[in-house]
């Protein structure tokens, strides 16, 4: 299916884009990341959350939206 | 005081009744940085009855960009003071107290409890963790506000059986994977926007007006004005392991007592004694560059990366812009075992000046040095 993926903060400078659209086929939001990964390898040392949905899922969800979301902490004030 | 409120007491919404639940409101502010300011300002007009403002921090001529509450008159001055003494003249009707103190796990709890909303302007993890977990075991609502270059995000937590900022992102990141505003850049009025959103959410809960954003992160772009509100679901266990650590919460001071216990050294006594290794641990782009002096430069940033440029065998002292962030260096460095560290009391600003060459001569240049105590840094 295709996926339409927003980056935030710290993401949205290592992917360079703030979103994109993917076509993915797996099951789980973590072999979504997976694939996420196999594109953007330094995402793996970024600290982020990741909502489905605009609702925050854990890895473990099965991926049924149309929306994801990938969104870093910010320390600033 | 009818006339000072009186946009607030003619809103049917609000009413009299709204603005004395405001006047008898109390709201204490973590920070008074790019966020505290505008919250301060807007609680204060809207005649919150009693505010405190938390700040350990001074004033310096780059926080003017964006921290609107302070003049150059503030240069210097400790943040919470300056904002308290700036307020007092926009409303002398309510009571303002400031902490110009450190916020630690041994004086959250006793603070938390004498209010009854805490709003987060804070500027790092540590903190962040703090007033969370602090608000958790006060049970205190907690207005949540962070930035990031262009980036916001606002949220409410432990309001009303709803989540906390661990049931978002249970665990700080690690030391410097996120850089803060003075590492990075922000866009001055980024914060002006986030704090005002805080400063709304703190009034829609006193006055139990609308749907404040409990259970919900609202994350606004300023580049591209996109604002986009994500579900938060509270997470039981984040809660209990917060709970349960209530009782042991005040000894967990470990960041702050290696603070407290931080040696310093004047540069005046650094320039008479030999086998030391200087070090500026100020961002690269950051002047005046101490070129009189032998540097080693190691931005904090990445100060843990670069430890091999630590010489073992010298006294280590450290200097940044004003003082503050070598103290966070040298309990850095204490962490991975350096030892022998000093912050240098003052900053670039003032070592520059004082230990600046003449061209004709070696020595000349510290001629100068016996009144530098008298020398305000004031960057």
């Amino acid at each position: 299916m295709l996926i339409r993926i927003k980056y935030f903060g710290q993401i949205a400078e290592v992917t360079q884009k703030e979103e994109e659209s993917l076509e993915f086929s797996g099951v789980l939001i973590s072999e979504l990341l997976e694939h996420i990964y196999s594109k953007y390898n330094t995402l793996k040392n970024k600290d982020f959350q990741i909502a489905q949905n605009q609702e925050l899922v854990s890895l473990e969800t099965e991926l049924s939206g149309k929306e994801i979301a990938l969104l870093p902490p910010f320390s600033g004030g | 005081m009818t006339n000072r409120y009186n946009r607030h007491i003619i809103l049917s919404e609000i009413g009299q009744e709204g603005q004395d639940k405001i006047s008898k409101a109390k709201v204490l502010v973590i920070g008074a940085g790019g966020l505290g300011c505008p919250i301060l300002q807007y609680l204060t007009a809207a005649g919150i009855g009693t505010l405190g403002i938390v700040d350990f921090d001074v004033v310096e001529i780059s926080n003017l960009q964006r921290q609107i509450l302070f003049g150059t008159s503030s240069l210097g001055e400790n943040k919470a003071e300056a904002a308290k003494e700036h307020l007092k003249d926009l409303n002398d009707s309510i009571s303002i107290t400031s902490y110009p103190k450190k916020l630690t796990h041994k004086n959250a709890i006793e603070l938390f409890n004498q209010y009854d909303i805490i709003v987060d302007g804070s500027d790092n993890f540590a903190t962040r963790y703090l007033v969370n977990d602090a608000s958790v075991i006060t049970n205190k609502p907690l207005v949540f506000g962070s930035i990031y270059k262009f980036e916001g995000q606002v949220s409410v937590f432990n309001y009303s059986n709803g989540p906390s900022y661990r049931c978002l992102f249970p665990t700080p990141p690690e030391k410097g994977a996120v850089p803060n505003c003075s590492e990075i850049g922000v866009l001055g009025v980024l914060p002006g926007i986030i704090g005002t959103m805080q400063a709304n959410e703190v009034l829609k809960i006193i006055l139990g007006l609308g749907k404040p954003l409990s259970g919900k992160l609202l994350c606004y772009n300023a580049l591209n004005n996109q604002s986009i509100t994500l579900k938060i679901n509270r997470s039981a266990s984040e809660i209990e392991t917060v709970l349960n650590s209530k009782d042991s919460f005040h000894t967990q001071d470990i960041e702050e007592v290696c603070e407290i216990e931080i040696d310093t050294i004047s540069i005046t006594e650094v320039i008479t004694q030999s086998n030391i290794q200087i070090i500026d641990v100020r961002e690269t782009h950051e002047t005046p560059k101490v070129e009189s002096l032998d540097v080693t430069y190691m931005p904090l940033s990445t100060l843990e990366s670069q430890l091999e440029k630590i010489n073992p065998e010298k006294k280590k002292v450290i200097f940044c812009q004003s003082g503050i962030r070598s103290k966070k260096a040298v309990s850095i460095l204490k962490e991975f075992n350096v030892n022998n560290c000093y912050s240098i009391i003052e900053g670039a600003p003032d070592i520059f000046k004082l230990t600046k060459k003449e061209p004709s001569s070696d020595l000349s240049g510290f001629k100068n040095l016996t009144g530098l105590q008298n020398i305000k840094n004031n960057d």
